[in-house]
């Protein structure tokens, strides 16, 4: 070996170190900064958190009151958005992956990614201009389908992905047995695909529970307990925003601890939909 | 291409029906052309395969038996941009006739694939599925009977037997393979096709096939492409040879492989290409 050689070598070695403990350092930033946040809501939020404050309506300042409302509103919400979200989105991701292809496909896609990149804000004032003022108030149902139309086009996207991870040979399998396309598609292609269709769906549900500015032109939020979809709902989100901005110290308190409830909902529903989808084949 | 300015110019013979054929035609390929795209991949076929009997086709990687193999049950529709020419008949009925039931098609032609493609299911599910999707049986006992008579004529009941209900990923290669075969057979097709169904399996496994092909012969007609001539000569009673997207010689197995009627086949066979 020529000292050439070793010199080469010693190079290649130092690099390969410099960038291994670079990347090493970037994910410990990264995750500390996550778990700095993560930290201080539990820290600042457990104080104000007991049973009492889960099932409670919002009280005046002084007299307590919790966020039972919201809670419920929240998970109304979601499931109003996921009824309407999620179909539609996993039929364009069908679509996009199986059967549109050229350039009706390609302009789809397009309008797809486009709709991705839409500030939340306008989808509310969208859904304000085409729902709420037509229907000239407030209501569960509007809050629902402006989220709904943010978690579409992540759904899409994911589910075409997915959709198309599942290798070719499958789909002529199922053919190959006589199996018309939609069959095919229903009975082999989507349940091959079915953990990463769910992991979008996943996102996006997690995504749009955490938002706030479409909710507040359509669902408006409430002090009540929900009694019909046709009305204003209460959501965790808004209010945390409504009481953050609040001048009471003890609203304050109650933000922390309502944020902390609205993690904890995400991680929770994470939690049960990779259970329900863990790997059984 | 290259290649083709390299072989001689090829008559093609109408070839007279081959000496083992017992029963009347099955499938007759009257001067079939197909394209991908603008490319010719198969120039003028004609060719007539028996019933009941194992047909194989070799040729050197390209040459288009694989094509070929896939326009007798139309799975070359599913790639787009391909065209095809000339008459498939099978039973007389030309496949390519527009109203042709490509469904129905594929049920009385099944194939099996060169690298296996398990569903990811049971194994019981993935033997069902063929009967499920076309409604063949009408009570879950009888199911039950057709996916275990269909494991028990790919012989792979024995193994699997006691765990239908696992995944049918957990298979080994060669019994997924076998698993496949069954996937096709439990549908009772009246041909079967295979695309180099031993070529990703170990020796012990690719025998285990070769038996069942010549078992399944009894009551299948079956066209195996391979690249591996032993085999051919193993499993087949008739055999093709293509090069070049033209079928140059169909003959008698056993004469293929010891006095072949043409000269290309007898270079091929004897190693001097391909």
């Amino acid at each position: 070996m020529t000292a050439n050689y070793g010199n080469a070598d010693r190079m290649r070695r130092a690099t390969s170190a410099l960038m291994t403990t670079l990347t090493a350092l970037c994910t410990v930033l990264a995750v500390c900064a996550l778990l700095i946040i993560l930290s201080h809501i539990a820290w600042q939020g457990i104080g104000s958190l007991n049973f009492q404050f889960l099932i409670d309506r919002p009280r005046p300042v002084g007299e307590g009151g919790g966020i039972g409302n919201a809670i419920l509103g929240s998970l109304v919400l979601l499931l109003i958005s996921s009824a309407f979200g999620l179909p539609l989105g996993i039929c364009v991701g069908v679509y996009l992956a199986e059967i549109g292809r050229g350039r009706l496909g390609g302009a789809v896609r397009f309008i797809v990614d486009t709709l991705t990149g839409i500030p939340s804000i306008v989808t509310g004032v969208f859904i304000y201009a085409i729902l709420v003022i037509p229907m000239k108030h407030f209501s569960a149902l509007a809050g629902g389908v402006a989220l709904a139309l943010i978690m579409i086009p992540i759904v899409a996207r994911t589910t075409e992905e997915m959709l198309k991870l599942v290798p070719h040979s499958m789909r002529e399998g199922a053919l190959a047995l006589g199996a018309p396309q939609w069959r095919t598609i229903l009975g082999v292609v989507i349940p091959a695909a079915a953990p990463g269709i769910a992991t979008g769906a996943m996102l996006a549900i997690a995504r749009v529970s955490g938002e706030t500015a479409p909710l507040l032109f359509t669902a408006f939020g409430s002090r009540f307990f929900p009694r019909s979809l046709n009305e204003p709902i209460a959501s965790l989100t808004v209010q945390i925003y409504n009481y953050a901005i609040s001048p009471y110290d003890e609203w304050h308190a109650q933000a922390w601890a309502a944020t902390l409830v609205l993690m904890t909902l995400v991680l929770g529903i994470n939690i049960i939909v990779r259970f329900l989808t863990r790997k059984k084949f | 291409m290259p290649v083709q300015t390299a072989a001689p110019r090829i008559e093609v013979k109408a070839s007279a029906p081959p000496p083992t054929a017992g029963g009347k035609a099955k499938v007759a390929v009257r001067g079939l052309d197909f394209f991908y795209g603008r490319v010719q991949a198969l120039h003028g076929i004609s060719l007539e395969i028996p019933e009941r009997i194992v047909m194989a086709f070799i040729g050197p990687s390209g040459c288009g038996k694989s094509t070929f193999l896939r326009t007798l049950n139309r799975m070359n529709d599913v790639i787009p941009g391909t065209r095809v020419g000339g008459q498939v008949l099978i039973d007389d009925h030309d496949i390519y006739a527009p109203g042709t039931d490509v469904v129905e098609l594929r049920r009385r032609v099944g194939m099996v694939f060169q690298k296996s493609n398990p569903f990811p299911k049971s194994i019981f599910d993935n033997v069902a599925y063929g009967l499920r999707i076309n409604k063949v049986t009408s009570s879950s006992s009888e199911l039950a009977g057709r996916v275990e008579e269909a494991l028990k004529d790919a012989a792979l009941w024995n193994e699997v037997k006691d765990r239908l209900k696992t995944s049918a990923l957990s298979l080994s290669g060669g019994q997924q393979q076998r698993l496949c075969i069954a996937r096709a057979l439990a549908i009772r097709p009246e041909v079967l096709l295979m695309d180099e169904p031993a070529s990703a399996l170990d020796p012990i496994a690719t025998s285990k096939i070769e038996e069942l092909i010549f078992d399944l012969k009894k009551q299948y007609t079956i066209v195996i492409v391979t690249h591996n001539m032993q085999q051919a000569a193993r499993v087949s009673d008739t055999t093709a040879f293509f090069l070049l997207g033209k079928l140059i010689e169909v003959n008698a197995t056993e004469k293929m492989f010891t006095a072949p009627n043409e000269k290309l086949t007898e270079d091929y066979i004897t190693g001097r290409f391909g």
